[in-house]
């Protein structure tokens, strides 16, 4: 499995992609710092954090998008499925090398805070929070992506999926307010990125939160093993 | 090594593979040889693990495809028909990655250094792969298959696109690494086959038609009762002597090879050879005879022979 995720870490900084994806997260992250906090004159990160959700909800899509859907077009998957290790250490090696390249754009919060950190006093435990919750945040996403990418062999289908799963994960809590139905409000609420990821941006740190973030990212791991089955046995 | 039992595929209602069965021992070369679209690519995809079979087992080195994946992975090396590779990488990399994928550790490097001067791509371990030459390619393939010394390899089309130098090279190689590992060869190209295998397997339309030694194989694609010859003099001539021998059934003329002398086509009733009999029979009327040589059968004629057979 590490073989894999040295390969994809290193094709995502071998062509512009790995590049783009944290300079557009660290110009955001910038802009926001700026604004709210610069500007503003605070150490509270949580605006700064949740104002992170939408950008990484448009940019997560992008980062995983060639992660399988490029290895089907190009023929180099068989390669890998040839190899003697297990199709779930393929899909998690990639899982883990998307997830680094993600951790790298999101540290730039970090550097700000410490910044912050030389002329004033942040509340450590709650950026941690804050930051946790982001990175559960994206590694779910980045699972739910992966998924998107092995079921096509298109990159742009893949990102336009994701993007498609992206929105209804924003408009999710919107929905919940429209529908009088009792169980499918209570479903919207209760699938929703936003309302679980809130609590975060506000330094709390809530056990379900966290197993539910952690639980998608599984689940969709699994899936995504399950399509590389799937597709041998069909 | 390789012991393929009652392998069937089926994709819809298409059958890409209909109760195929062989064994490949270590030192066998054996070349599975077909049309395109017989089933020779989807087999090795089978017994690569790359996709699953239908119904049928494969067992390489005593471990099923199907159960034990990794474990029969490990002692295969395989060269797809459709190369592809990490373009961006360059070739020393895309090496050691496989490597890693094979779990190669000892004396990797010297292991590598030895695979790339085999095969002849020494000089280019630098370059990214997307600026190699078509051969280097195959040859670069040729090279990560036989990364970890596996005790089974299979090549599907090994030779395609490949000048004729590159060709000798590669089927010396193939004979080289054939006398310890077993090996497959796809291809749809007799003389290929006949040329390095030790054992042929046939496939037609996902049916196994023939499995025999190239020898064997040979006597039926070269038939002598049918023999080409270029005869100087009057075809009508030529037609009524050739005619006049009983044991000659067909005599045709295809083109004009020179002024003054054409090419026939000769047949003589199965199984005789005739080309003596073409000889004395031209000596005899004084048409001289400029050449001769045994009508080529190709592959398809072989197929339909032994479809014919079979029926």
């Amino acid at each position: 499995m590490l073989a894999i995720v040295k390969r994809e870490f290193r094709a995502y900084f071998r062509t512009p992609l790995g590049y783009v994806f944290v300079s557009a997260f660290f110009f955001f992250s910038g802009y926001y710092f700026y604004t709210y906090n610069i500007y503003g004159n605070t150490t509270n990160m949580s605006r700064l954090f949740e104002l992170l959700f939408p950008v990484v909800l448009f940019l997560v899509p992008v980062l995983t998008m060639r992660l399988i859907s490029e290895e089907k077009r190009s023929g180099t998957d068989q390669l890998l499925l040839t190899a003697p290790l297990s199709r779930g250490a393929i899909v998690l090696g990639k899982y883990v090398a998307a997830s680094l390249v993600f951790l790298i754009a999101i540290s730039a919060t970090m550097l700000q805070a410490l910044v912050m950190a030389l002329y004033a006093a942040p509340h450590w435990p709650t950026i941690l929070g804050n930051f946790i919750g982001l990175f559960l945040l994206g590694t779910a996403l980045i699972a739910i992506c992966m998924f998107l990418s092995s079921l096509t062999e298109s990159q742009v289908i893949a990102a336009v999926a994701g993007f498609v799963v992206s929105l209804f994960l924003m408009l999710v809590d919107a929905l919940a307010l429209v529908v009088n139905q009792r169980l499918l409000q209570s479903f919207f609420r209760n699938v929703s990125f936003n309302r679980r990821y809130a609590p975060f941006s506000l330094g709390l740190l809530e056990l379900p939160h966290v197993i539910y973030f952690l639980s998608i990212a599984a689940l969709f791991v699994c899936l995504t093993t399950a399509m590389l089955d799937r597709e041998r046995w069909g | 090594m390789i012991h393929v039992h009652a392998l069937t595929k089926r994709y819809g209602a298409k059958l890409a593979l209909d109760d195929v069965s062989f064994d490949v021992q270590a030192g066998d070369v054996l070349g599975l040889l077909g049309l395109n679209g017989a089933g020779k690519s989807t087999a090795m995809n089978i017994i690569t693990g790359y996709i699953g079979a239908t119904s049928g087992t494969v067992t390489v080195d005593g471990h099923d495809i199907a159960q034990a994946p990794p474990a029969a992975k490990r002692v295969m090396g395989y060269l797809p028909e459709r190369l592809a590779f990490y373009d961006e990488m360059r070739v020393r990399e895309y090496l050691d990655f496989v490597c890693d994928l094979k779990k190669v550790r000892v004396g990797r490097e010297r292991h590598v250094a030895a695979i790339c001067e085999k095969v002849g791509i020494a000089h280019v371990t630098d370059r990214v792969i997307r600026n190699l030459s078509k051969g280097f390619r195959q040859r670069l393939g040729f090279a990560q298959a036989l990364i970890g010394e596996p005790k089974v390899l299979i090549l599907d089309e090994p030779t395609s696109g490949l000048d004729p130098a590159q060709i000798t090279e590669i089927r010396s190689l193939i004979q080289d690494v054939g006398k310890d590992s077993a090996v497959v060869i796809s291809s749809h190209i007799l003389s290929e086959i006949q040329s390095v295998c030790t054992r042929v397997v046939v496939l037609h339309e996902g049916r196994l038609l023939v499995d025999d030694t190239p020898g064997n194989l040979g006597r039926t694609a070269k038939a002598s009762h049918r023999v080409v010859a270029r005869i100087q003099g009057d075809p009508a001539r030529v037609r009524a002597v050739l005619s006049g021998e009983p044991r000659i059934e067909k005599v045709r003329r295809t083109a004009q090879g020179e002024a003054d002398a054409y090419e026939y086509l000769i047949e003589g009733v199965r199984d005789q050879d005739i080309r003596a009999i073409v000889f004395r029979a031209l000596a005899k009327a004084d048409l001289p005879l400029l050449s001769m040589h045994s009508g080529e059968t190709s592959l398809e004629q072989v197929f339909l022979q032994l479809i014919a057979e079979q029926s």
